[in-house]
């Protein structure tokens, strides 16, 4: 009996797991998976939770319920990989050897590598919202604040669902308005990016909503450290912002099993085939979902075009025959913009996002770069989508692995 | 944009980064240098060596990974290329302007 296994049972590996099961005989392959978490979290709803728009209930689920039935579950924190041997040993000290080992343990935040992030304000006046503690904490902090000056701060590049503070901001602009008290909260939008997003055309309509919604924003600053005391973050060029209530994104770093087992880079990604997905550690090891270094959004939309591909290579692999290069880097996001309107962009590695309808040409219903309520609707219907389609490795309706182009006016990126 | 510099024929963006890295030269790589106001130092050149290699390996590049790189701290980063580290070094290097995220 040969061993796939899977490390970590997020987005990305369970729909490894539920693509993989019915593809390979149960006599042959065995599938055991491995991660430290008795839930699986529903990480966009962490978006939602601080404004009471969901409930905790609403964002979580035990782990097991999406997987297949015929696969081995380990709770367990994983210590390392040893690529030599084909192992990976566990903290408890098991050791599992594999034949095939697919990498899926995701991002996770990294507030202590900025200076007085996790100071004396940390949950106080300092909050994250990319876990599910602090998306609570800041619940039940913005249930009572009188307003004063907020800050949305995105730490460094890259981060997973890039968009995801702007959101936060755009939503918060809406949640004072409807609490009343929008006029004693000033919102400040602070990025290391120039603008508001990465990709020039988004940016411009993204700058412009900002605008609309009264943020300010301050773009080029890289934070060096958070001052307390004073209250105020500052940049390596000595900017300062000062706040009442930072909501930040620490930084974004791989889990520390792949700095103990020496396979990542500095911010420990596994260096990872950006056609393929096959990783450059070792030909029998693959990588997909945040763990990778690929030049791509670390996104669950984009997890799922890369598991129909990785599935397939996967298969190809076991047969020996050569892999396919075919991910082209697709993502695609609504962007939650407040009083129940969102744009949808859709992009990849080399096309910008683009104005147009999707997924069908010339129909849409879902408006590409509008704020519209129809995007609303459909970044609500996502919960209900990833946890029904998404994790089962269902196709979503009329959305392919690769990235259509008509029905969008495109531009390229040099 | 088409442009002589350091007597070499080069396309440039219009923000005035290489198209083609293919056209960079260490002469290029100083003539924009100068027009951004820096003085190479074989400092300098560590950092531009280690960008070029990464691109090449097509790794995204964000501060923080040259921070952890041992190739420069950040504060030294910011001495070396003041007002935007990341941007101006890459101008420099003739890759690409960092996407950072995407
Ligand atoms: C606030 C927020 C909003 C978002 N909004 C969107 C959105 O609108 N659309 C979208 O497409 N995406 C969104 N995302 C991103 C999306 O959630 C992630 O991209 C996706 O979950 C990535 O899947 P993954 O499997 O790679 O990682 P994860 O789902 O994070 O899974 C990684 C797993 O590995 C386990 N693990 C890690 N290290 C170890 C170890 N050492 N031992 C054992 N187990 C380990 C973890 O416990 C975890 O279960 C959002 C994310 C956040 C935080």
């Amino acid at each position: 009996m040969k061993r796939l296994l899977i490390l970590g049972a997020g987005t990305a590996g369970t729909m490894m797991a539920n693509h993989l099961r019915p593809k390979l005989s149960v006599t042959d392959w065995e599938i055991v998976m491995v991660d430290q978490e008795e839930t699986h979290y529903y990480q966009p709803g962490f978006l939602f939770l601080p404004f009471d728009i969901y409930t905790p209930e609403q964002v979580k689920k035990p782990i097991k319920s999406p997987l297949p039935r015929v696969v081995t579950l380990i709770q367990a924190t994983i210590d390392k990989v040893v690529p030599e041997s084909n192992e990976v040993w566990l903290q408890n000290g098991d050791h599992l050897h594999y034949d095939i080992l697919i990498i899926a343990t995701g991002t996770q935040i990294a507030p202590d590598e900025v200076e007085g992030m996790m100071g004396e304000g940390w949950q106080k006046d300092v909050f994250d919202f990319y876990t599910y503690e602090g998306s609570l904490a800041l619940r039940d902090k913005l249930r009572t604040w009188n307003g004063g000056k907020l800050v949305v701060h995105i730490s460094e590049m890259p981060i997973k669902c890039p968009v995801a503070p702007l959101e936060f901001a755009f939503l918060a602009d809406s949640f004072f308005h409807h609490k009343g008290m929008r006029d004693h909260v000033e919102i400040t939008f602070v990025t290391p990016l120039e603008g508001a997003f990465t990709k020039p055309k988004a940016t411009e309509a993204l700058n412009y909503l900002l605008e609309e919604k009264g943020v300010h924003i301050v773009g080029d600053f890289n934070i060096e450290h958070v001052d307390n005391e004073k209250r105020v973050i500052v940049d390596y060029a000595g900017k300062e912002v000062p706040y009442d209530l930072l909501v930040t994104v620490p930084p974004n770093m791989g889990s520390d099993m792949v700095e103990r087992s020496g396979i990542g880079d500095e911010m420990n990604f596994i260096p990872t085939n950006k056609a393929t997905l096959q990783s450059k550690v070792k030909e029998n090891i693959f990588a997909l979902g945040d763990a990778t270094n690929l030049p791509a959004s670390k996104a669950g939309s984009v997890a799922h075009f890369e598991a129909e591909i990785l599935t397939e290579n996967i298969m190809l692999f076991i047969e020996g025959q050569p892999l396919k290069e075919s991910f082209d880097g697709h993502a695609n996001c609504f962007i939650e913009t407040g009083h129940n309107k969102a744009l949808l962009i859709d992009f990849n590695y080399t096309q910008e996002p683009v104005e147009g309808v999707f997924p069908l040409p010339g129909v849409g219903p879902l408006s590409l770069l509008k704020e519209s309520r129809v995007n609303h609707l459909g970044k609500m219907a996502f919960r209900w989508v990833y946890w029904h389609m998404l994790l089962k490795g269902r196709p979503i309706p009329f959305v392919s692995a690769n990235m259509k182009e008509a029905g969008k006016i495109l531009e390229t990126i040099e | 944009m088409e442009l002589v510099l350091a007597g070499n024929q080069i396309q440039l963006n219009d923000q005035g980064y290489l198209t083609d890295f293919s056209q960079w030269t260490k002469e290029v790589g100083e003539a924009i240098a100068q027009q951004e106001g820096i003085a190479l130092t074989d400092a300098h050149w560590k950092v531009i060596h280690y960008l070029q290699d990464q691109h090449k390996q097509d790794i995204p590049l964000s501060i923080r990974k040259i921070g952890k790189s041992n190739v420069v701290s950040i504060k030294e980063f910011y001495d070396l290329f003041p007002t935007g580290p990341l941007k101006i070094s890459s101008k420099i290097a003739g890759i690409p302007k960092p996407a950072s995220c995407i």
